[in-house]
């Protein structure tokens, strides 16, 4: 195998150019290598002029969300050697506008995540002489896969109902206003109803299920949303049979 | 959080992508999708078929005769053999997705995916054995 790999990487400089445009550059394909170290040394040794988000290097973070080969990535988990012998095209994340060369803008994100309200709700407090609120291991498993999400936007990126409909709540916010639903803590449930019922919240998903295929730590936001959609086609149904339900 | 920025000369132009029109050609599991949504159109012409099929019988053996004849040409046939192809498609492909949207706890565990999946073919087997034996035995 050779010890080099060719790497695409995608170039935008609003300053001097209308469009994205690709750049060649070789780096080291060493064994040990993800697609972020070699963009790490492109910045090095090469090109300083590249510009990319990362921090952590572990899958953590979520910073680093890139497309490489046409698929939406984590680069700190994206091993060269799986691409060899290349070359390997790398871009930033699809469905997001681009700010610079491999950066997103993700405000439209950041305010979504918000919308859905990802905290406890409290009907009422308890006061706190009476203790912390338990939970029973069951009750944490209900909603512990939903919580492993760590904000990369890959969901965003795979999911083509959020390409074409940017209203779109989206996989991430959606998975998360579950895992706070399924939380038995919380009792936000209605007040979270109002929003994800909505046409751009849960019934905009269509089930093409790309989200779960992209997720780097298993979330399964389809899963959450189609659960979620079962669960308010029941609450519809009952309030149609009971219209005075009880509550 | 400001939604629409205000663009200056210090904050440059952000470049949007369009998503193309034929986005759902760009991989196979997109074009799965689509033809899966368009099996729908398929599944009501069944529907349509099958309420024309009982509007004939209504009108006795001369009326459910001419529906015969009618649904032997080979338009027809040829129409409903792709009709089949996509609601076999779209039966499949939902009986995968539907332990996803599904969660049933047996004893306090999950029911795992394949038993409901599998459960979903045996209703199948089961409607189709009944419409079978209603139509050719009964």
């Amino acid at each position: 195998m050779s010890d080099t790999i060719i790497l695409h990487v995608a170039r935008y400089r609003p300053e001097i150019e209308t469009e994205p445009t690709f750049q060649e550059y070789q780096t080291p394909c060493r064994k040990d290598w993800v697609v972020l170290d070699a963009l790490n040394y492109i910045k090095d040794k090469v090109d300083g002029t590249l510009s990319y988000r990362w921090s952590c290097r572990m899958g953590i973070c979520g910073s680093c969300g890139m497309t490489v080969n046409g698929e939406p990535k984590l680069t700190c988990a994206a091993f060269l050697t799986d691409y060899a012998p290349g070359p390997v095209r790398v871009e930033p994340l699809r469905n997001f506008p681009i700010m610079r060369d491999l950066v997103i803008e993700m405000s439209d994100f950041m305010r979504k995540l918000v919308q859905v309200k990802p905290w406890l709700i409290r009907a009422e407090e308890k006061p706190l002489s009476e203790g912390e609120y338990l939970q029973t291991p069951e009750e944490l498993d209900e909603y512990k896969q939903f919580s492993m999400c760590i904000n990369c936007m890959l969901c965003y990126a795979a999911c083509p109902v959020y390409g074409l409909e940017p209203h779109f709540i989206g996989p991430a916010a959606l998975a998360l206003a579950q895992r706070y639903n399924l939380d038995s803590r919380d009792q936000g449930g209605r007040e979270r109803m109002e929003l994800l019922s909505d046409h751009t919240g849960i019934w905009g998903c269509t089930f093409v299920g790309e989200c779960t295929k992209a997720c780097p730590k298993s979330v399964d936001p389809a899963a959450a949303i189609q659960r979620y959609k079962l669960k308010a086609a029941l609450e519809w149904f009952k309030s149609f049979l009971m219209p005075r339900g009880t509550s | 959080m400001n939604q629409t920025p205000i663009y200056t000369e210090f904050h440059p132009r952000w470049y949007r992508r369009r998503t193309s029109t034929y986005w759902w050609l760009r991989r196979p599991s997109y074009l799965a999708f689509i033809l899966r949504e368009l099996s729908s159109l398929f599944v009501a012409w069944f529907v349509i078929f099958t309420l024309v099929q009982i509007q004939a019988l209504s009108q006795g053996a001369e009326g459910y005769q001419r529906f015969q004849d009618w649904s032997k040409q080979p338009v027809v046939l040829i129409v409903n053999l792709i009709a089949l192809f996509f609601v076999v498609f779209h039966a499949i492909t939902w009986f995968k997705l539907a332990p996803q949207a599904m969660v049933i706890r047996l004893h306090g565990k999950r029911v795992p995916a394949a038993w409901i999946a599998g459960s979903n073919y045996v209703v199948w087997a089961l409607a189709s054995a009944l419409v079978a034996w209603i139509i050719l035995g009964g």
